[in-house]
């Protein structure tokens, strides 16, 4: 029987590779995800808000694909390969979707937003030209008490015409 | 907030799985996506001793055409089945129902088998599998048994699966090329739990009446509820919305809670049933000229 067992309260390490690079920490089995990615790995922009999967807060991407980093443990994720806001754009120089965020006041407090950008980064790769009702549908994955939407929708509809243009 | 502290096991093959269930029974949680069962940690609902996480089995992931039924790995993610052409040729009915699970980034994760394991009485999932007359595979250390969608669903978060067993897979029956489908919902933001949803499948004869029907609701009670339809074989077409909604509306007992009255949810039931027959009626007509 090949089974692995970390057993509960006490620290093992755990390797991901973040925003590009190989990173190790130490995290008990019920550890969440964000919580090992804030203090274990100082990846200070995953957002923890309600801790239940709701709000998207806390959105990473996870093998590229948008997820809740709080309804998952830092277990699981050994081995995979995780970008977080960090590693979204370059020190100093915003990529296009942030850059439209800027633009649109597509933000207030800014609570909300990097878990908006992870998934509207995974959202405008397979849907590079959306319409508005599809990008509703992707953010009522996330919650935002400032802005009201309108302008985080604008924001990232622009950021796709950008971004096609860019292509073409 | 965060989960009681528990052992993590991460087995290798759905027989040390099995294994491991059968040795910890009740103390120990089956955790795959995590979409429903990580909520339940972190708020303490359940505080397992032991958590068996199957996320990473390949044996419990893909999907397949067998005879006449899709299987479905219970470890499937909900996304990649809802961008499956298999699923979408053969089993439309899931097809229009993923949409309304959760949201674009609980979809990247969780899974098809958590969903049914979980059972909550409003989850799409459970609802499409009841309608479609679909089949939960249960596998423990000592058999592999096949369960009717239809008796799994005991009660809210209840279902007919063991302590000592998981779900390994679904089967989903072949739909007909002329077959309609539709899945509605109501909820009170997207993406959330549904107050009611309403899912039906008909086939229409050459006569322009039903020739085959299946139709059912979620939200409603504790289960997902699929309804017998025998008497609506051979009604005209156009009669089915209205009819239906009738008996399905008059047949059900809603449950009443801080979202929605009683009232309230026989009402949605009316409509929404009326509607998903429309649609999934529009549906067959337009496959049946495709198909000519």
């Amino acid at each position: 029987m090949t089974v692995l067992r970390r057993a509960a309260g006490e620290r093992h390490t755990i390797e991901i590779t973040l925003n590009g690079r190989r990173c190790r920490g130490e995290a008990e089995p019920r550890m969440l995800l964000c919580d090992f990615l804030r203090h274990e790995l100082q990846a200070f922009g995953v957002h923890v808000g309600c801790e239940h999967g709701v709000c998207g807060a806390c959105t990473i991407l996870m093998d590229g694909r948008a997820v809740r980093s709080c309804t998952q443990y830092a277990v699981q994720a050994d081995g995979t390969d995780i970008v977080t806001i960090e590693g979204l754009g370059e020190q100093g120089r915003l990529n296009a979707l942030q850059d439209a965020f800027m633009r649109h006041h597509a933000l207030q407090c800014g609570f909300c937003t990097p878990g908006i950008l992870s998934s509207a980064t995974q959202f405008l790769r397979e849907t590079p030209r959306p319409s508005e009702a599809e990008v509703r549908d992707m953010l009522s994955g996330h919650i935002c008490r400032c802005t009201g939407y309108a302008q985080i929708i604008a924001a990232i509809l622009d950021a796709a015409k950008a971004t096609t243009t860019e292509d073409s | 907030m965060k989960p009681v502290p528990f052992d993590y096991y991460r087995p290798d093959t759905v027989d040390d799985a099995v294994a491991l269930l059968a040795e910890l029974r009740e103390d120990a949680s089956v955790l795959a996506g995590g979409m429903t069962l990580g909520p339940m940690l972190n708020l303490r609902v359940v505080r397992p001793r032991a958590v068996i996480d199957v996320s990473r089995l390949a044996a419990l992931k893909g999907i397949a055409v067998e005879r006449d039924v899709v299987v479905t790995g219970a470890g499937t993610v909900q996304r990649d089945a809802l961008d499956s052409d298999v699923i979408r040729r053969a089993v439309p009915l899931l097809t229009l129902g993923l949409p309304w699970v959760g949201h674009f980034q609980t979809r990247n994760r969780g899974t098809l088998g958590g969903s049914v394991a979980h059972a909550d009485p409003s989850a799409e999932i459970p609802l499409c599998l009841v309608v479609a007359g679909g089949t939960v595979v249960l596998r423990s250390r000592r058999r592999q048994r096949r369960v009717a969608a239809r008796d799994f669903f005991q009660a809210a978060l209840t279902t007919q699966r063991q302590p000592d067993e998981m779900i390994v897979r679904l089967e989903w029956p072949r739909a007909q090329s002329d077959a309609g489908h539709a899945f509605v919902e109501i909820a009170q933001r997207h993406g959330d739990f549904a107050l009611v949803s309403a899912a039906c499948q008909v086939r229409l004869g050459g006569d322009g009446r039903i020739a085959a029907l299946a139709a059912g609701v979620g939200g409603v009670e504790s289960r997902p509820l699929a309804f017998e339809t025998r008497d609506f074989i051979g009604l005209a077409a156009g009669e089915l919305p209205a009819r239906l909604a009738d008996h399905v509306a008059d047949a059900v007992t809603p449950n009443e809670d801080h979202l929605a009255s009683a009232e309230y949810r026989r009402a949605l039931t009316r409509e929404l049933v009326a509607r998903a027959a429309r649609a999934a009626l529009a549906d067959a007509r337009a496959r049946t000229e495709a198909l000519q």
